[in-house]
C-alpha cells in the first residue's frame, strides 16, 4: 500500500520546526508502524536526505523508548499497544497520517519526534523506591504479601514510563506515570515505612516539572499502552490526603 | 597470562573464604574512590545502586534516555533461585549441577557455584525492593518450573519478570543519584577505554545529543553492556544492543571469551517480510502444552486443519521419545533447522513449524489454556494478525543470548587491571549453553553481591596513581574517537548502514547460525573482511558527528560488529566440536546429536587482539570437573 505521511522535523531543541510530507510505497500489512517508517528512512537516506529521528528500542512494547502522536492521538489509539507493536494491517492504502513528537512544556523535543523525558526520573529520584540497601534484606518468604495487594501492586508496577499518559493529557499532567509508581510501592507491605514521605515528595516533585494537573478527563487511561486504569491516580490524591493531614500534625 | 583466581578449599567454602581474604576500604575513604559503571541494565544498575549506598563515587553511563531502558526489561520468563520453598529436592548443588550440566560443561564449577549461592539473596533483596512477585494465596511467593530441570525453582512476575527486576534496581539507583553518591549520565555512550600504564583509568564518550566527546576519569571502569547477539542483524535483542563497549576495550588489551558460543531460542514468531527489523520471542513455557510438527510431506501447502494426523511428523516428540517437545533449547532450534532444510517447513519461506494447541485444548478446556499462556495469545495475535486457539501458532528459532563476552576472573576482572565486566558482556556462568531463568540471576549476582565485594579489594590493594583527564593517555584516546568519528562522515557512500548490517547477518546466520561447518565458516571468513572493506568505503551517514544523528550512533556499532563476526567465526572454526548451542556438522553421534570432544577441547578460549590485520592469539583456561562428573547429554 502507499502512505502520505505529514512528519514533524525539527533540527534541535533550539531551532524552530515545521510538517514535510512524504509518501511512502511498497508498505506491507505484516510490518510494524516502526518497520514502515525504518523504510522511509533508508528512501530518505538514500536520496541524501537525513533521516526521521523517533526513539526506539526493544520493539515488543516493554522499554518504553517509543512514542509519537498518529493523527493526534498517543501510539495510534490501538487499545493497549505502543507504536512499535502496531502492525500495518491496521491501516488502508492511501491512508494519510500525520505524525508529531509529544507534546508538553515538561517533555522538550530534541529531534523530530524524540523528545527529553528526563523528568519522570527526577519524580523517581524524589521518592520512586523502597529503601533497601543491599545485603540487609530477611528471608523473601518472611514478608507475606496478600494475593490482592501483590496484583494490584503489578498492575501498576507494569507502566513503562513511555509518557503517552502526560502526552494525551489536555494539561499535560503526569499523574497516571506518578499514581503508578505510588500505588505499586503503597500497595506492599515493604512500602509502608516510608509511605507517607514518598506520597508527598513524589508529588511535590511532579508540580516541580510543569506538568500540569488531574481535571479527570481520562485521556490518559484511554492511550497507556499498559492499560494503567485512573483509578490509581485516585488512590493517589487519597493517599496525599492523608499523608498531608498526617504531616500537618507532626 | 589467563590466572583465573580461583580460591582453594572445598568449593562450598571458596566464596566465603575469598570474601574474608578481600581487602576493604574504609567508610571514610570511600569517597575519595570512583568508579564508572557503562550499563545500566541489571547488573549495571545493581552495582551502581550497591556501591553507592557503600560510599564510593559512581559515574554510571547509558546511552538510553533512561537506566530504566535496558534490555534486562525484555526478559518474560522468570528468576531461579535454590530456595527449595516447594520442598521438591531443589538445593544449591541441585542448582550448580544443573548449570554446568546445561552448559555443557564447558564454563568454571567455582564460578557457577558461587552463582547458586548467591541465587537465595537476590531473591530476599528483590522483595525488600518491593519488586512484585507472583503470591500464593497465603501471601507465600509462587515458583514455576522451567526447561531443562525437575524443580519448581523460578520466580517469576507474570511474563514481566525482567522489568520487574529491572524496575527494582533502576529504582535502587535513581535513590542513590537523588542522594548525589551516584552521577548518572544518560544519552552518553562508550566509544574508547583509557588505559593509564596497564590499568584502565576511564573512557571516552560521546554525548548522543550534542555529539560532544568527553573524557571521565576513574579508579575503576565496569562494563555492564549486555550481550552481541545483534551481530546476526535479526535477533530477539534490543535494536540498540551492540558489541561497541566490550569491543574497544578488547581493542585495548581485553581478552575475548568463548565468543562463537550463542543461543539460539526455539520459540520466535518466524520472519515475516523483508524489512523485518527484530524477533519476537515466545516464552519457552509454551513447549509445556504446545506440539511441534510439520508435515511428513515435503512442500506440503495445505491448511494445517486440512492435514491429517497421521501425514502430520511430531518430530521431537518421535526423536525424542522421553523429553519429547520439552528438550532443551539448543535441541530444538536444531531440529527446527533440520524439517525445514528439508523443506518440510511451514509458513512464508517454508521457515517455520507448528506449535500446535489443539489437543491441550481439547484436554483441557480453552478457558484454561487461556488463563495460562493469554498474554502470549494475545502478543501472537497482535503481530501476526491470527488466532492460535484456532490454528497452530507458527515459530521459528532466533538468536537470542551470548554466552560469550569479555574472559573475567573468579572477582569478575578481565585481563586489564581494573577493568571488571558484568552480566551477560562477560563470558563467565553459561558455559556453551544458557538455561532458561539464569540470565536475570547471573546480572543481579554479578551486580548486587560480587562486585561490591571484588572491586573494593582492588581499590584497597592497588597503589593507584593520581592520574586526572588531563593525562596523555586521554588525549590520545579522544584523538582516536574524533578521527573515527570524522571518517565515518566522511565517507559519504553510497550504502545504509542497515543495509551492511542486514548483509553482515544474513552470513552469519547462514553459515555461522545453528549448525556450522569447517566449509561455511572459511567461506564467512573471506567474506567478511569484504563486506567491512565495502563498509568503509561506502557507507552511507548523512549529518555531522556534532548532532543527533542516529544513523552515525549505528555506524559505529555496526563498524564493530564487522570486526567482531570475524572473531566469532575464527572461534568457531578452531572449536572442531559441537557443545551447547555450538553444533559443528563434523561433530555429531550417527543419529546426529552433537557430540563434545572433551579431549581435545575442555577449555574456555580467550581471544588476545593483536591488532589491525593480525591475527588474534588464542589463549586457552583449562576446565577441571571436580564435582560434575563429564557426561555426554542424551535426551532419548
Amino acid at each position: 500500500m502507499k502512505l502520505t505521511l505529514k512528519v514533524w522535523r525539527q533540527q534541535d531543541a533550539k531551532s524552530a520546526g515545521k510538517f514535510v510530507t512524504y509518501k511512502v510505497q511498497n508498505v506491507t500489512p505484516d510490518m510494524s508502524f516502526l518497520e514502515m517508517l525504518d523504510l522511509l528512512n533508508e528512501n530518505l537516506q538514500n536520496q541524501g536526505q537525513a533521516p526521521i529521528a523517533f526513539e526506539h528500542d526493544c520493539r515488543e512494547g516493554i522499554c518504553g523508548s517509543c512514542g509519537f502522536l498518529i493523527n493526534g492521538v498517543a501510539h495510534g489509539g490501538h487499545r493497549g499497544t505502543t507504536v512499535c507493536q502496531l502492525s500495518m494491517r491496521f491501516f488502508k492504502d492511501g491512508d494519510s497520517l500525520t505524525l508529531e513528537p509529544w507534546r508538553a512544556k515538561a517533555f522538550p523535543v530534541l529531534r523530530d519526534l524524540a523528545v527529553d523525558r528526563s523528568a519522570f526520573d527526577r519524580i523517581i529520584q524524589a521518592g520512586g523506591y523502597i529503601t533497601a540497601p543491599t545485603g540487609g534484606a530477611p528471608d523473601a518468604n518472611a514478608i507475606l504479601v496478600p494475593k490482592d495487594s501483590a496484583e494490584r501492586a503489578f498492575d501498576a508496577a507494569a507502566c513503562i514510563g513511555c509518557g503517552a499518559c502526560v502526552a494525551a493529557c489536555p494539561n499535560a499532567a503526569a499523574m497516571l506515570f506518578t499514581a503508578a509508581k505510588i500505588t505499586h510501592l503503597n500497595s506492599l507491605p515493604q512500602g509502608q515505612p516510608q509511605r507517607d514521605q514518598r506520597t508527598l515528595d513524589m508529588v511535590a516533585a511532579m508540580s516541580e516539572e510543569v506538568f500540569g494537573s488531574c481535571t479527570n478527563h481520562g485521556e490518559c487511561e484511554a492511550v497507556c499502552p499498559k492499560k494503567i486504569p485512573i483509578e490509581f491516580i485516585g488512590r493517589m490524591n487519597r493517599d496525599l490526603i492523608h499523608a498531608t493531614l498526617h504531616h500537618r500534625g507532626k | 597470562m589467563l590466572e583465573s583466581k580461583i580460591p582453594s578449599g572445598p568449593i562450598e567454602q571458596k566464596w566465603e573464604k575469598s570474601r574474608f581474604d578481600m581487602k576493604l576500604v574504609n567508610p571514610a575513604n570511600r569517597r575519595k574512590h570512583s568508579v564508572i559503571i557503562v550499563g545500566s541494565g541489571l547488573a549495571g544498575a545493581a552495582a551502581a545502586a550497591s556501591l553507592g549506598q557503600q560510599g564510593y563515587q559512581v559515574h554510571c553511563f547509558s546511552f538510553h534516555d533512561s537506566p530504566r531502558r535496558a534490555h534486562s526489561i525484555a526478559a518474560q520468563g522468570g528468576i531461579n533461585a535454590a530456595k527449595n520453598y516447594r520442598n521438591d529436592g531443589d538445593s544449591i548443588f541441585r542448582l550448580f549441577y544443573d548449570t554446568v550440566k546445561g552448559g555443557d560443561f564447558r564454563a568454571r564449577e567455582a564460578n557457577v557455584y558461587r552463582l547458586a549461592q548467591i541465587s537465595v539473596n537476590i531473591i530476599d533483596q528483590c522483595v525488600a525492593q518491593g519488586v512484585p512477585f507472583a503470591r500464593e494465596y497465603g501471601g507465600l511467593l509462587d515458583t514455576r518450573s522451567f526447561g531443562g530441570v525437575q524443580v519448581s525453582r523460578t520466580f517469576y512476575a507474570r511474563g514481566q519478570t525482567g522489568q520487574q527486576l529491572l524496575l527494582g534496581a533502576y529504582q535502587a539507583l535513581e535513590e542513590q543519584v537523588g542522594c548525589g553518591s551516584v552521577m548518572m549520565h544518560t544519552r552518553s555512550e562508550m566509544l574508547d577505554l583509557v588505559v593509564v600504564n596497564g590499568r584502565a583509568r576511564g573512557i571516552i564518550t560521546r554525548d548522543l545529543v550534542t555529539g560532544a566527546i568527553e573524557s571521565h576519569c576513574a579508579d575503576v571502569v565496569v562494563l555492564a553492556t549486555g550481550g552481541y547477539s545483534n551481530v546476526f542483524y535479526l535477533s530477539t535483542n534490543a535494536k540498540a544492543s551492540n558489541t561497541s563497549a566490550i569491543w574497544r576495550a578488547h581493542r585495548r588489551g581485553a581478552l575475548f571469551g568463548n565468543p562463537c558460543f550463542t543461543q539460539i531460542h526455539p520459540t520466535c514468531i518466524p520472519v515475516s517480510n523483508e524489512n523485518q527489523s527484530k524477533l519476537t520471542l515466545m516464552s519457552e513455557s509454551l513447549r509445556n502444552d504446545g506440539r511441534v510438527w510439520v508435515p511428513k510431506k515435503k512442500g506440503d501447502n495445505r491448511p494445517p486443519g486440512q492435514i491429517p494426523e497421521d501425514e502430520r511428523d511430531y518430530y521431537l516428540e518421535r526423536r525424542y521419545p522421553s523429553f519429547g517437545n520439552l528438550v532443551p533449547r539448543d535441541v530444538a532450534s536444531r531440529n527446527a533447522k533440520e524439517v525445514c532444510d528439508e523443506g518440510r517447513g511451514v509458513g512464508p519461506g517454508g521457515q517455520g513449524v507448528y506449535l500446535d494447541f489443539a489437543d491441550a485444548i481439547q484436554r483441557l478446556g480453552e478457558a484454561v489454556v487461556r488463563e495460562k499462556y493469554g498474554n502470549l495469545f494475545d502478543m501472537y495475535e497482535e503481530i501476526t494478525g491470527e488466532n492460535a486457539y484456532k490454528v497452530p501458532m507458527r515459530i521459528f528459532p532466533a538468536v537470542h543470548y551470548t554466552m560469550g563476552g569479555l574472559w573475567v576472573d573468579y572477582q569478575l576482572m578481565s585481563t586489564i587491571p581494573g577493568l571488571f565486566v558484568a552480566g551477560e558482556a562477560n563470558f563467565s556462568d553459561h558455559g556453551a549453553n544458557r538455561l532458561g531463568a539464569s540470565a536475570l540471576m547471573q546480572g543481579l549476582a554479578d551486580g548486587y553481591f560480587i562486585l561490591p565485594y571484588t572491586l573494593p579489594n582492588y581499590i584497597a590493594s592497588s597503589s593507584l596513581e593520581k592520574v586526572d583527564t588531563s593525562h596523555p593517555a586521554f588525549a590520545a584516546a579522544r584523538v582516536d574517537v574524533n578521527k573515527r568519528v570524522a571518517k565515518l562522515v566522511g565517507i559519504k557512500g553510497k550504502r545504509t548502514v542497515d543495509s551492511i548490517h542486514r548483509e553482515l547477518g544474513k552470513m552469519m546466520w547462514e553459515n555461522c547460525g545453528m549448525a556450522r561447518s569447517a566449509a561455511s565458516l572459511e567461506s564467512n571468513l573471506e567474506r567478511i573482511p569484504a563486506l567491512r572493506e565495502e563498509f568503509w568505503n561506502n557507507v552511507n551517514i548523512i549529518g555531522t558527528g556534532e548532532e543527533y544523528n542516529q544513523s552515525l550512533e549505528k555506524a559505529g556499532r555496526v563498524a564493530d560488529f564487522l570486526e567482531l563476526a570475524e572473531l566469532i567465526c575464527v572461534d568457531a572454526l578452531q572449536r572442531a566440536e559441537s557443545c551447547g548451542g555450538h553444533f559443528r556438522v563434523e561433530s555429531q553421534t550417527p543419529d546426529g546429536e552433537a557430540k563434545r570432544d572433551d579431549e581435545h577441547f575442555s577449555y574456555a578460549s580467550a581471544w588476545e587482539w593483536k591488532g589491525e590485520g593480525a591475527q588474534w592469539e588464542l589463549h586457552k583456561e583449562p576446565l577441571a570437573f571436580e564435582y560434575v562428573h563429564l557426561t555426554q547429554r542424551s535426551y532419548k
